[in-house]
């Protein structure tokens, strides 16, 4: 790390952080409904969204800054394992061409906002909805942490997070500032806020690495030199494994583990809330299906980003925390003013899913435990005014996690998150396709995940930490290592089955399902299906 | 993993079944990690395995492109022999 603050790249982060910060600002005016005050126009931006907002939506909260510091950071330090994540973003698309839509039809003919609003439609209970919406809001909050994580390696880069004897307020100050200015903007203006956001940071992104794998490879001599002194470097042994540190192609003793990682992973993203928040702020069916075969686009640029860590191994970067291996491969080698735009793009790439994702959370909070719970005559205004608090304190919540903890917490807790928001799979797609299900099985299978998943994971040892040291861990029957998300989410369908048998030969109360079967197949103009805004915006 | 039947009468049609095949297929590239867990042949200087995972984010948007132009034919051929009724 060089020393001292790095002005250029300063400044340069400084003006494009502004520039967003006004656009967050001025987002509120952008396409006005004339109905401000109701949940979906703060917290689904009035379900306007055409194909390509929805796409840079969807793209710039999908592809967060963390994914772009932690894919990277992995590839750094292990090689072909962190690789991953590009199978895994391959079979999202085709898995939610085929559920998605059906979910967006359903969810605009009866106005739910949150997953958890369709779960309790469908399946006439409350108290797995309240799961469903347990489980989004904690996968949810270290996933916001963790974007300030992504902030702070930036920031700790470009020589303002301080050294360690810094004040801790001096230390963290910028990152206050980054994230009132967030908070802000998200509470005045919603969604809209980060929907145009997310056009500036993934143009800069995708600026970033066109030039990145074109200009750092020809200043370390082409890719063959890359991969061979990587190949050196991970056939190294590790003094604290006594094994190789990594390997640039997967042993055969991964494979599971890498097939399962990206399965498991894919099942996994569209129960997020925030996934879903963006999904269901598009205006119509098509745009989420015509989606499908245009994201992919962020998956080649997220391979291409990967390749970067194992740049910064042939750059000889040298840093203990491997989330800086990124930031400090562009600082070292680009000219100051161009890292200074990197940076921008990391920085503001936290932003907007991170002011998704609590928009998300807030949602799951008013509709499936204020409005279900508290006050179930809540009006709309008192909906958005909640949700809008609620965004605040889930923020003030993650900012609290990451200057209290170690960063190792949040990123357990993120792993965690994984794992328990997949086992919210069977209620939510399980329910979009059928109804035969039974709701009680479903909450079963869905503690059986839980336990399971929280309990495989606390058993993983790392050479530096105890417990929760990674995500996989031995799947039972099989003696093949692979993700515990996904061994937890086999047994969660396997109870769920079973006991949807017993239950339904018990005569079980079903509870009532308010949705019909072509309530899933509605598009936008079909009878009864409400065009929520009046006024929107043809053209675009 | 087959595309659910979104009108009823008749459910499995060949068109339905490629454009099943279409969103299936990357499940089985991807997962079988065997296939493609290799240096060579080598590309520019990257090792098969990544290019080749990388040139699949390419193929699986060609096959889900190819579902989705397949799957809005086949509703509106479904929606014109029921008279229009659905969009």
């Amino acid at each position: 790390m060089k020393d001292g603050v790095n002005g250029v790249a300063l400044a340069v982060f400084i003006f494009f952080f502004l520039a967003v910060t006004v656009m967050g600002f001025l987002a509120a005016r952008w396409r006005k409904a004339e109905n401000e005050h109701s949940l979906d126009e703060w917290g689904l931006g009035g379900r306007s969204f055409g194909t390509w907002v929805t796409w840079f939506l969807l793209g710039g909260d999908l592809y967060t800054a963390y994914t772009f510091v932690a894919v990277p950071a992995a590839i750094y330090a292990a090689g072909a394992a962190g690789f991953f994540a590009v199978p895994y973003t391959i079979l999202i698309y085709p898995l939610i061409f085929t559920f998605l839509p059906r979910l967006w039809s359903v969810s605009h003919k009866h106005g739910y906002v949150t997953t958890s609003d369709f779960v309790r439609g469908r399946f006439g209970s409350k108290g797995l909805s309240l799961a469903v919406a347990l489980t989004g809001i904690l996968a949810t909050m270290p996933y916001i942490a963790l974007q300030l994580v992504g902030i702070q390696a930036v920031l700790d880069v470009m020589g303002v997070g301080g050294g360690e004897n810094t004040h801790w307020f001096i230390k963290d100050l910028p990152l206050l500032i980054a994230f009132g200015v967030l908070a802000a903007y998200t509470y005045s203006s919603g969604l809209r806020a980060p929907a145009l956001i997310a056009f500036v940071k993934d143009t800069l992104i995708y600026l970033v690495i066109a030039v990145a794998i074109i200009y750092i490879p020809i200043k370390l001599g082409g890719f063959d030199e890359i991969f061979a002194k990587a190949g050196d470097a991970f056939a190294q042994t590790n003094p604290a494994t006594d094994k190789p540190r990594g390997a640039v192609v997967p042993p055969e003793a991964g494979h599971w583990t890498y097939a399962t990682l990206a399965l498991g992973s894919a099942l996994a993203l569209f129960m997020y809330p925030h996934s879903i928040t963006a999904t269901l702020s598009s205006k119509s069916r098509e745009v989420i299906r015509r989606n499908t075969t245009i994201l992919p686009l962020y998956s080649l640029m997220l391979g291409l980003l990967a390749l970067l860590g194992f740049m910064a191994i042939a750059a000889g970067i040298n840093v203990s925390n491997g989330q800086l291996a990124i930031p400090q491969l562009f600082e070292d080698m680009f000219p100051d003013w161009f890292a200074g735009v990197a940076f921008a793009a990391i920085g503001i790439g936290a932003l907007v899913p991170a002011a998704i994702m609590s928009i998300a959370a807030a949602n799951l909070f008013t509709r499936n435990i204020y409005k279900d719970f508290l006050k179930p005559d809540a009006t709309a205004e008192q909906e958005t005014k909640v949700s809008k608090l609620v965004s605040l304190l889930v923020k003030v919540g993650a900012l609290a996690f990451v200057l209290t903890m170690d960063k190792t917490v949040a990123i357990n807790f993120q792993l965690l998150g994984g794992i328990w928001i997949l086992q919210t799979f069977p209620a939510l797609v399980g329910g979009l396709f059928t109804r035969w299900f039974h709701r009680w099985a479903l909450l079963a299978g869905w503690a059986v995940g839980m336990v399971y998943g929280t309990v495989a994971a606390y058993g993983v040892a790392s050479p530096t930490q105890k417990h929760f040291g990674g995500s996989n861990a031995e799947i039972p029957g099989l003696g093949e290592i692979g993700y515990i998300g996904l061994t937890a989410f086999v047994l969660n369908v396997i109870v769920t089955v079973v006991l949807t048998f017993v239950l339904k030969a018990a005569k079980a109360p079903e509870g009532i399902d308010e949705t019909k079967p072509e309530d899933y197949t509605a598009d936008a103009g079909d009878k009864g299906v409400s065009v929520v805004l009046p006024k929107v915006g043809a053209g675009h | 993993m087959s595309d659910a039947p979104e009108v009823k009468p008749p459910v499995v049609t060949p068109v339905r079944v490629v454009i099943a095949l279409c969103l299936f297929a990357p499940f089985v590239a991807m997962l079988w990690v065997g296939s493609y867990a290799k240096t060579d042949p080598t590309l520019i200087g990257i090792p098969f395995f990544y290019w080749y995972q990388m040139a699949w984010v390419l193929i699986s948007t060609a096959l889900t492109a190819t579902a989705y132009k397949l799957w809005q034919r086949d509703q509106r051929a479904r929606a014109a022999s029921k008279g229009g009724a659905q969009a």
